[in-house]
């Protein structure tokens, strides 16, 4: 690299001015406000729908202003290294978004889901309030919120279709890890291949988890308002199959780029930022699998 | 590849300032993004305020005098929403953009553009919140705590008040990720980590906290929209959830919240007190050291918010001794600040004024808070207005003193211009005054077994209440003097020159004043920072 004769460039980077981050505000108001009128049956819901588009435009629009200036060589060593820490620490924040939910399961599992059954002090909860409540997990609470017309419902079993699907998404992270090399390689046709067979299998990881939802909402009783279980159950899988869909999408944006030539063996942060973040959802995953599904 | 001419000729554009909305709106420029943070602050703080002096002139005497029990209770929540989210903590925000690359040397923060993003998300998130005052079943009055089944049973105000929390955390998050990701990536060469300024210091440990647990929140209130909307159970029994889950929740997220509202003040009184002492700064690896230990604490105790729900007796005992264990680390820094100023010259420009109102101030907080920490004497202060005198001890005195005290020390760096120093005195008497009247008999009225959130008390409590709402109105039009004084100082203060405090410390004081629209063009040398960074 040019800049080798210096441990940080001499010179700092500082970006222009960007008419962007302004855009992403405005988009992002609009999108609460309608859902805050859609929520409250006000009239002016549909401004979530110019909000999302403006949103998907800012994200166009910015992420091509920055690729066009890196590619144009304007960043130095540092700001790669930026933009890395910058990435390493969103996806750190998400990490703890989940915690909040496999806490809230945790929580409700062990602590809450007993309690209202009556152990240990909380004994009055049995003898006066609910005496025929079984604190079994999977539990939709002792008033058997949601399920079918009796208050029951059934889960899904681990291994079937969510044992498949972890099949999946761990091959997915393979497929990345190969075309992280081919592209260290040089390999171009091997790079986008590779990625090509991870973001299909991103989909189709996506599509199963839409056909195991239809499954438990038309014949297992299991909702989102099935108790405790049907709130943890889709509110957690509901968040990372969101975040797959965002990180399939992100695949295919920069497979639509390694197929216009960019990235090159050893400056492709996009790329690199995109395998974390596959990486992370493919984490959350295993945790899904084995404290949702399995244990 | 060949980067090195092209990098000097993108430069070259960018050198002279834009002008007109542009240079606003568009802002990739630390200082301008500051500046518009703490314009922001300063803005929502009066709104806040005002919404205190509605509060207290109701409490001026016993029964029901101006406001209606619901709109009362709309103050409280909206009162501390306001202040916690959108006074104190832009506040930092924007102190962290105009120093920390001053103070590390570095041209800018280092993703500017995102920096940018996380300030123009605040006025739309408070559009939305501010919005609540004029919703059908008007604005949230269930306490900023959002306590289910309560919080629940609001009206049209419920998602407003939600996704303006969410706009708020992501603005938080992208804040924070920018200020970690400048300290670590940013730092001139030379500049260690052990020889960072101690603001930078409190100010990276924040943000961490920041990062760890506004997602948390963001998920609490997730979970407070779906059950509303949605037919989730978290927090209701009947489906297996539990009320008390969202407490423990909300205060995983809030303890820490407590932490990153006060840690950046310990930064700034670590600044203030060698200056004004002409000494450095005693035991500098110790404070840096007490710092992190009180970020890690802050995530092992927050069921201390909550003794009175019920939990088990381990619980409640696990909390009250690690809570306990943060007068440890707090009591270092006190003992070092002090151990800073013995001997010292000691000179009190208002700066220093509010730094000491802060020592002395902040101390009775943590002590009160010592008290609160202790499970059965809890039981009986718990949602007293002995807790309401205790928050605000650590967060008036506290978190304000030391931003007032910070603009203060560093307004002739900003603005290359001397403020009316005799006029920040009597800001300050009057504060540090108005503040003791205000606050201090709510101790006294707690104590006695007045509860907080209610709009009307019984008749012994009238006296110590009185004297309550005399000393916050006093506090309040005082704090007036402060944008005017910092409105007088950019029209027409006397210059101020690079090192405006003779013995002052720091990169920032090493350029000139007011200090260049892009801070460290190129890395200071090592000279520079040795002496800089001369703790």
């Amino acid at each position: 690299m040019a800049t080798a004769h210096a441990p940080a460039a001499d010179k700092y980077y500082v970006p222009h001015g960007s008419h962007w981050p302004i855009v992403g505000s405005v988009s992002l108001f609009l999108v609460m406000a309608g859902a805050v009128a859609f929520l409250n049956d006000w009239a002016g819901g549909w401004a979530f729908i110019p909000g999302a588009l403006l949103l998907a435009t800012m994200f166009f629009g910015w992420f091509h202003d920055v690729i066009g200036e890196s590619r144009s060589g304007a960043y130095n060593h540092q700001v790669d290294r930026s933009f890395r820490m910058g990435m390493m620490w969103f996806i750190f924040s998400e990490v703890m978004f989940f915690a909040a939910f496999f806490g809230a399961l945790f929580y409700a599992r062990s602590l809450a889901v007993p309690w209202i059954g009556g152990e240990g002090v909380k004994v009055f909860n049995k003898l006066l309030l609910w005496p025929n409540y079984d604190p079994a997990w999977p539990t939709n609470g002792p008033a058997r919120i949601g399920g079918h017309e009796d208050g029951t419902f059934q889960i899904i079993p681990a291994f079937g279709l969510p044992a498949l699907n972890t099949a999946i998404l761990l091959t997915s992270g393979v497929t990345i890890t190969i075309a992280h090399h081919a592209l260290q390689a040089g390999k171009r046709t091997q790079l986008k291949i590779f990625l090509a067979a991870t973001f299909v299998l991103g989909f189709l990881f996506v599509g199963l988890q839409a056909e195991e939802y239809a499954h438990a909402y038309k014949e297992l009783g299991l909702r989102l308002s099935t108790g405790i279980y049907g709130s943890t159950f889709f509110m957690l899988t509901g968040f990372h199959g969101l975040h797959v869909t965002i990180g399939a999408i992100m695949l295919v944006i920069i497979w639509l780029r390694t197929l216009k030539g960019h990235f090159t063996p050893n400056n492709h942060f996009a790329f690199e930022g995109v395998a974390w973040y596959w990486h992370f959802v493919d984490v959350v995953w295993l945790g899904l699998f084995i404290f949702v599904y399995w244990i | 590849m060949a980067t090195h001419a092209h990098t000097d000729a993108v430069h070259d554009d960018h050198d002279h300032k834009p002008h007109g909305w542009r240079r606003w709106v568009f802002s990739t420029n630390h200082k301008d993004i500051g500046t518009m943070y703490l314009v922001f602050a300063c803005t929502m703080f009066f709104v806040g305020g005002t919404m205190a002096l509605i509060i207290r002139a109701e409490l001026f005497e016993p029964g029901l005098q101006f406001v209606d029990p619901q709109f009362f209770n709309s103050m409280t929540a909206m009162h501390a929403l306001v202040m916690i989210f959108g006074a104190i903590m832009p506040a930092w925000v924007g102190l962290a953009n105009w120093l920390i690359p001053m103070q590390i040397g570095a041209p800018d923060m280092a993703l500017p553009r995102l920096n940018n993003l996380s300030f123009w998300i605040l006025p739309f998130a408070f559009m939305l919140l501010l919005g609540t005052l004029f919703v059908p079943g008007g604005a949230p009055a269930g306490g900023w705590t959002m306590y289910p089944p309560l919080a629940l049973q609001a009206g049209d105000s419920f998602p407003m008040m939600i996704f303006a929390i969410h706009l708020m955390g992501a603005s938080s998050i992208l804040g924070a990720i920018n200020v970690v990701v400048t300290v670590m990536n940013m730092r001139a060469p030379g500049m260690n980590l052990l020889k960072m300024p101690l603001f930078v210091w409190t100010w990276l440990i924040t943000a961490y906290l920041l990062v760890a647990v506004m997602p948390v929140l963001a998920g609490a209130v997730t979970m407070l929209l779906t059950d509303h909307y949605f037919g989730t159970s978290f927090f209701a029994a009947s489906g297996g959830g539990d009320p008390v889950m969202f407490q423990h929740i909300f205060w995983f997220f809030g303890h820490p919240e407590v932490y990153i509202m006060i840690l950046p003040a310990f930064g700034v009184v670590s600044e203030i007190i060698p200056t004004f002492s002409r000494k450095p700064l005693f035991g500098y690896e110790s404070m840096v050291y007490a710092t992190a230990a009180i970020g890690f604490l802050s995530f092992i105790v927050w069921a201390h918010h909550m003794f009175t729900v019920g939990m088990p007796l381990a619980g409640q005992l696990f909390f009250m001794l690690a809570t306990m264990l943060i007068s440890v680390p707090t009591g270092v820094k006190i003992f070092n600040w002090c151990a800073t100023m013995t001997r010292g010259s000691l000179t009190f420009e208002p700066p220093m004024l509010f730094a000491l109102a802060f020592l002395f101030l902040f101390t009775i907080g943590g002590f009160s808070g010592l008290m609160l920490a202790i499970v059965p004497a809890d039981f009986q202060y718990q949602d007293s207005y002995f807790v309401v005198a205790h928050f605000h001890y650590v967060l008036v005195p506290g978190s304000l003193f030391a931003i007032v005290g910070a603009v203060y020390y560093w307004l002739p760096k900003w603005v290359g211009r001397m403020y009316d120093q005799k006029l920040a005195k009597v800001h300050f008497w009057l504060s540090a005054i108005f503040v003791n009247v205000l606050f201090f008999p709510q101790h006294f009225l707690g104590l006695a077994g007045m509860p907080r959130r209610i709009p009307d008390y019984a008749t012994q409590f009238a006296d110590w209440n009185m004297v309550s709402s005399i000393g916050a109105f006093g506090f309040g039009f005082s704090q007036l003097l402060l944008p005017y004084i910092i409105i007088k100082c950019v029209k027409s203060g006397a210059p101020a020159p690079a090192r405006a405090w003779d013995s002052a410390h720091g990169l920032e004081w090493e350029l000139p004043s007011p200090a260049p629209f892009h801070s460290w063009e190129t890395p200071p040398s090592a000279a520079v920072i040795a002496r800089g960074a001369e703790h």
